[in-house]
């Protein structure tokens, strides 16, 4: 994507009588990840409305607001993961690094590889812990040895932090892990292909406080080398790991900045409602 | 207030005399239920389980250096010199039909039991031996005490005057029941004693590993396909209407219609057990896809999630992970379909499969027929020893379908992962 497209202001006019707020994208110089006009119906009713909004890379970004605002929505638009339910649909673009991802040549499996998720509920495959790492590997033939493979799946576990309590256990049920691992287990799974951007739905949300501490520890860890989007419903969580934070509300982008801005000079009411627990 | 509101009050009374009733009721719906499953297994068992021992009888046969022609051994009148031996232990038959009688003390098989004796044995001739023969149907169902004496003395088809020279074997010792290792190793007969299930169960056998291999296949791959892989419309739920109306179609309109398509369009031999196994596919498909379908249902979707959230395609997202989870429950189906295809009789008497077959089939092209069919017509013959063995081959049935269902079960059980 080039700098002058960049440097052209986003259309602010209300559509549909709804206010709709500018995307602040003159603060990001080169986005890796950029929603342009995004709308998702499903069936008849519309999910998100014109949603501008861009990412920067290696950074993380936090998506907060109400139950069913839509920003679970919207991170499922990025890796295409809305593509598996029947009635939604997709209009407007995202682009990835300059690339339409819903454009007819692109392969949503493909993409899929570059862009990772992790899951709200810790679902790691009823397989050993080595076969959840190395899976994803083995069917992108990223490896051409086993010892190869051995090597990476240590290096992905040990980049999730998980290593040192799973060495001695690899080939073990990655069911049989805490809650906290498997998440774990489940990150070291997403990055073990070696995706650029790495997308978080809630990934703490089924956690106690230690697990959770230990993941927010490892999502700033992991920022240094990929670009992390996480949904979150904890203010305070958003607040302590993202450089930047959007606030959905009603399936529309309410307001994007960095997350200090946000969180201490909201410029929009209903982000300062929100913040301050008026609306949820 | 000062009632004290922890009492019981007349309503309260009422409700919990609705649920004692309906304990009840579940009681003696269970009772009877159980009664009389263990009712109809102790009146099969009594009736056949006498099937496994075999009376026979034994009789001291003169080997006559004469009657042989020692170039050629089994040229022999095995049948007469039989026949002597029995005259000599009874000299005052006399007459045709006390003659006949007589004979029929023994099995038809008793000449080749002789033979087969003397094939392997040429030294003994010339001297007098002592061989077990198996008796007649009738001189078996006498000592298994299932057929009552008459008031004119006679039990079933044995006269009288039989049952006098069979009670004189008796007192020798010459009467004896073996275990009758010919119901489990030999084909259907004419005659009671020499019946067995071999072909039969080979016939079944057959038919199942066609059904088996069509059925799951098919079966299998169209739940998968509907599940995972059809969009959700009219049509989709067209199909799923049509394949439940299929599972309740009953099964002699799949054997009129194996009859129409398999044999008279494509050609395909009668009574085979090709043909049984096809038409047996088309029934048990419909259980097979609705269990399977159920068992993809089951696995959750975060699964999917996962897998497709690192970019494994839709058919690998299915074949690596959500089949291997399902395949218990679905292996569980299938079996349960093939328990239900094992009992059935109606598809497979359309097809022709009803046979009177001796040989066990040896091919799926060949004339075959199947353990339900065998029983249908044993317990349509008018021998008693007929009923028996039907009994036993009923049984048989009834163990073949407690272990499918038990294997189903420890399948379930051990397979079972968490997730």
């Amino acid at each position: 994507m080039s700098a002058e497209m960049l440097a052209t202001p986003i259309d602010t006019t209300p559509v549909d009588c709804k206010p709709v707020i500018a995307n602040p994208a003159g603060k990001i110089k080169n986005p890796i990840v950029s929603a342009k006009d995004l709308k998702v119906f499903y069936e008849d009713k519309q999910a998100l409305f014109n949603i501008n909004l861009d990412f920067e890379a290696n950074k993380v970004t936090s998506l907060i607001g109400p139950s069913g605002c839509g920003k679970t929505t919207f991170l499922k638009c990025i890796n295409r993961m809305n593509d598996l339910v029947d009635i939604c649909r997709v209009e407007g673009n995202v682009t990835i690094a300059g690339q339409d991802i819903y454009h007819n040549n692109v392969d949503a499996v493909a993409l899929r590889a570059h862009v990772g998720m992790v899951f709200q509920k810790p679902n790691p495959f009823p397989k050993s812990i080595f076969e959840n790492v190395a899976y994803g590997m083995r069917i992108h033939s990223l490896t051409n040895s086993r010892s190869e493979l051995a090597d990476r799946v240590e290096q992905s576990l040990r980049r999730a932090a998980l290593w040192d309590e799973v060495s001695d256990r690899l080939d073990q049920p990655g069911t049989s892990l805490s809650g906290g691992q498997q998440q774990r287990l489940c990150i070291a799974r997403t990055i073990a292909v070696e995706p650029k951007i790495i997308l978080m739905d809630e990934p703490a949300s089924a956690l106690d406080p230690i697990a959770t501490a230990k993941i927010e520890e490892l999502i700033d860890e992991l920022s240094t080398n990929y670009t992390i989007i996480i949904v979150t419903h904890s203010m305070q969580q958003a607040a302590r790991i993202s450089q930047y934070t959007a606030f959905f509300h009603m399936g529309e982008l309410v307001e994007h900045g960095l997350t200090k801005t946000i969180f201490t000079n909201p410029k929009n009411e209903r982000t300062q409602n929100y913040i301050t627990g008026r609306i949820g | 207030m000062n009632r004290n509101f922890l009492a019981p009050s007349p309503n309260l009374a009422r409700r919990h005399r609705a649920e004692t009733a309906f304990k009840w009721f579940g009681r003696i719906s269970i009772f009877l239920a159980v009664g009389f499953l263990v009712l109809m297994l102790a009146i099969i068992a009594n009736m056949g389980l006498g099937t496994i021992r075999q009376t026979n009888i034994a009789l001291e046969v003169d080997l006559q250096q004469s009657e042989f022609d020692s170039t050629n051994l089994a040229s022999a009148d095995f049948e007469g010199l039989i026949k002597s031996a029995l005259r000599q232990n009874f000299p005052q038959v006399s007459s045709r039909s006390q003659k006949r009688q007589l004979y029929n003390l023994l099995s038809i098989e008793a000449p080749f039991t002789l033979k087969d004796f003397v094939l392997e044995n040429p030294e003994t001739i010339g001297t007098r031996i002592s061989l077990w023969f198996i008796a007649s149907d009738d001189v078996d169902m006498y000592f298994k005490g299932n057929i009552a004496v008459s008031p004119a003395g006679n039990v079933g088809r044995l006269s009288k005057e039989a049952l006098e020279w069979v009670k004189y074997f008796e007192q020798n010792n010459a009467v004896k029941t073996f275990f009758n290792s010919r119901f489990f190793l030999a084909g259907d007969s004419r005659e009671p004693e020499l019946a067995g299930i071999f072909s039969a169960l080979a016939g079944t056998a057959l038919s199942l590993a066609v059904c088996l291999i069509i059925s799951f296949l098919i079966g299998i791959l169209s739940a998968i396909y509907l599940e995972e892989f059809v969009a959700k419309n009219r049509w989709s739920d067209f199909v799923e209407i049509n394949i439940s109306n299929l599972a309740a179609v009953p099964a002699i309109v799949f054997g009129l219609l194996g009859l129409t398509i398999f044999i008279n369009v494509f050609g395909m031999p009668r009574s085979s057990p090709l043909v049984g196994g096809l038409v047996l596919a088309l029934m048990t498909l419909p259980t097979i896809i609705i269990a399977a379908r159920a068992a993809l249902r089951s696995v959750p979707h975060s699964i999917r999630h996962a897998a497709l959230g690192i970019g494994a395609t839709p058919i690998q997202t299915v074949f690596h992970h959500v089949v291997p989870l399902a395949m218990p429950a679905m292996l569980t189906g299938a079996i349960i379909g093939m328990a239900r295809a094992l009992g059935e009789t109606a598809p497979l008497l359309m097809i022709g499969m009803v046979a009177f077959i001796v040989d066990a089939p040896d091919s799926i092209l060949a004339p075959a027929t199947a353990l339900p069919v065998q029983i249908f017509l044993w317990a349509d013959s008018p021998e008693r020893a007929f009923i028996e063995k039907a009994s036993a081959a009923i049984i048989v049935l009834v163990i073949f379908l407690i272990v499918m269902n038990l294997a189903a079960i420890l399948l379930r059980q051990k397979m079972q992962k968490k997730f």
